[in-house]
């Protein structure tokens, strides 16, 4: 077998046996490799060694407030949508020790521990590839760089999967940001029939392959491929009309839709736990028992909680309506001001996790002034 | 529409940039009841001679196990070395600050955020309008105007409080009036004390004809003061983007990732805290925004 790299920009196609030993060389890379896998009923990303740690033969359907696995009845690795967790578990993770403040005499000192892990990140979807984007801008590109996020993502090894699933709760063709991954991959897969067909994004990908039976990519394999993402493109169980934002949301502060979403929202902040772009936080000091070692703690946090946005003399938003009209304002609009992008990538999390069935199209439709067909 | 501008801050080459930097409590004043001001000095002199300041801006201010609060600079920014903050005694960290003693050890990171146009209103008049611990980030303002007297047109501090007891930094008016600022003065409640002006803050506008052409409007305090504020600012037709408020909101970062400061497009730790009327319209004094 000649161990050969496949060129960058290059499609190739596998066996689907070989992937085991894309796994193999990753690892031996030293990344600790993060996949889908299946655990309490869901889809999860968690370490995985082989592949048969994948769901294979799984799939899960999705509407609002509803989420079930099923088998498929077949032998497919990645023919599931996806799950309740986004990559940023692991680059922005939920807890996040920022340093160790020590009392001395002459007041305190600070360290810092940790060294970044190095992931390598298995079946990445185009719509988180491009919530990974949104996230760059926020802690790469801001007035600070968050070196915590920045030692993750500079070390994480991304293979992308194009998507052929898309779920009853998607729109990432509405978003542009799928089915297709976009670039920023090291590989991209695209499952058929019997075959992977990988396309090379990064040298470092490319080294990953040099070990597996690989050939070129067939004129008939592309056609398959690109076939069964337009086919995939056509399948989104939901769309979204992003014509006139942001302004359409600041100009529609008081519609009485936001009262009507507030008498269903619970404000339990499970779609900002489930959005892969969310990244609100909180700090916490925790100290030992003697009160001589304190932890500060970075924590994920909702604007749906009410200590969110406290000030002296209260807090600014007691009401659910104002807690919604943040979230949607910031996610679909001011997301756009803040960082040239929307927040939103289309990946339906927030739809199906919403344990009410909240659907920030149908919302966006209403204030649009438009009713759904 | 977009009110958001990259702002780099000082950010350590290593570590973590939310981690503080001590300094040492030299001073503790005594302003009002439950209003305190700690003078801070950093133990590295390196930090000591590298830290800059503009008017406006603020520092997050951390005690190990308590936690940290942004707490603007109320003191001159000619001085650097000598950073004063007028803390309000309502939180779990200030509460902890207000037990500290001279010597005690404070944690300070910043200076953060956009800060009084000071360079833009050269050769204009301006009106500083006040309420309550809101003077606070502007005094080093007025201490900028102090010492560049001459770059500047009228100069009218609008200032009010409660009580008489809570008028902030009271003995330096006689210095800014010696230097042509003209200081007026109201309360809300009045003592028997009291000879001067009783009444909301911005009544002391209905005895101004400011020009619009050459105003520029600084006002910091309660937002239903600076609600008013901008009404009779806008009513003697001074522009909205010569009218520039600070907006307080709660911030755990500083540095636009923990989300909690946005005010619509804008993150007040950096495009705020100070922001002129004209970028915040659409959502100034919408209910619960």
């Amino acid at each position: 077998m000649p161990v050969q790299t496949p060129p960058i920009g290059g499609h190739v196609v596998i066996p689907k046996p070989a992937l085991q030993q894309v796994f193999d060389a990753l690892r031996e890379a030293g990344y600790t490799l993060i996949g889908p896998t299946v655990d309490s009923g869901a889809i999860v990303y968690e370490e995985v060694a082989k592949v048969a740690d994948l769901p294979v033969g799984w799939t899960d359907d999705h509407s609002p407030g509803q989420y079930r696995l099923r088998a498929r009845g077949d032998r497919r690795h990645f023919g599931f949508v996806v799950g309740p967790q986004a990559w940023k578990r692991y680059l922005y993770p939920p807890t996040l020790r920022l340093f160790t403040a020590r009392r001395t005499e002459k007041g305190f000192e600070i360290s810092q521990d940790g060294q970044a892990p190095r992931y390598a990140f298995i079946g990445v979807r185009g719509c988180d590839m491009a919530a990974i984007g949104v996230q760059d801008r926020v802690f790469l590109e801001g007035p600070a760089h968050d070196p915590s996020y920045r030692a993750r993502r500079e070390a994480a090894f991304i293979l992308a999967v194009n998507c052929t699933e898309p779920g009853g709760t998607c729109f990432c063709a509405s978003m542009k940001t799928g089915p297709r991954c976009g670039p920023g991959f090291d590989l991209a897969l695209t499952e058929l029939e019997e075959i992977f067909l990988f396309e090379v994004g990064s040298e470092l990908g490319a080294q990953m392959l040099a070990g597996v039976q690989w050939r070129a990519a067939g004129a008939f394999e592309m056609n398959q491929a690109r076939r069964a993402l337009t086919e995939a493109e056509g399948r989104m169980g939901r769309r979204m009309d992003t014509r006139d934002l942001p302004d359409l949301l600041y100009e529609n502060l008081e519609h009485s839709r936001w009262d009507d979403v507030a008498r269903r929202c619970l404000s339990c902040a499970n779609c900002t736990m489930v959005c892969p772009t969310c990244f609100c936080s909180d700090v916490r000091e925790v100290s030992d028992l003697t009160g001589g070692v304190t932890g500060r703690e970075r924590v994920w946090d909702s604007c749906f909680n009410r200590e969110f946005s406290y000030v002296f003399g209260g807090h600014l938003r007691p009401n659910t309506r104002a807690r919604y009209r943040q979230w949607l304002t910031h996610k679909l609009a001011s997301w756009i001001d803040q960082f040239g992008t929307s927040g939103c990538v289309g990946c339906g999390r927030c739809i199906t996790w919403c344990p009410v069935g909240i659907d920030l199209t149908e919302e966006l439709t209403a204030i649009r002034g438009e009713v759904r067909a | 529409m977009s009110v958001t501008t990259v702002r780099h801050h000082p950010v350590p080459a290593v570590g973590h940039p939310m981690i503080p930097i001590p300094a040492t409590i030299t001073a503790i004043t005594t302003e009002a009841p439950g209003i305190i001001t700690y003078t801070l000095e950093f133990q590295d002199p390196a930090v000591r001679d590298a830290y800059r300041f503009s008017p406006g801006q603020f520092n997050m201010l951390y005690l190990p196990g308590i936690g940290e609060s942004a707490i603007s600079i109320s003191s001159d920014p000619a001085e650097p070395g000598a950073l004063r903050h007028t803390v309000r005694v309502v939180g779990n960290v200030t509460q902890a600050i207000a037990r500290l003693q001279v010597g005690g050890v404070i944690g300070v990171r910043g200076p953060y955020g956009n800060p009084w146009p000071v360079e833009r209103a050269v050769g204009r008049d301006v009106i500083v309008v006040a309420g309550g611990i809101g003077l606070a980030p502007l005094r080093p303002a007025i201490y900028h105007f102090v010492r560049h007297r001459a770059d500047y047109g009228r100069i009218q501090l609008l200032n009010g409080a409660r009580t008489p007891g809570e008028l902030l930094y009271p003995r330096e008016y006689d210095d800014w009036r010696s230097h042509d600022i003209e200081v007026v003065e109201t309360v809300d409640l009045a003592d028997e004390t009291w000879k001067g002006r009783v009444g909301v803050v911005p009544i002391l506008f209905y005895a101004l004809r400011p020009d619009p052409k050459r105003t520029t409007v600084f006002t910091c305090g309660p937002e239903i003061m600076m609600h008013f504020v901008i009404y009779e600012a806008l009513a003697r037709r001074i522009p909205k983007d010569n009218i520039f408020i600070s907006l307080e909101r709660n911030m755990k970062c500083a540095i636009a990732f923990c989300g909690r400061c946005q005010y619509g497009p804008a993150f007040l730790c950096k495009d705020g805290p100070v922001l002129s009327y004209d970028r915040i319209e659409p959502f100034f004094g919408v209910e619960e925004f």
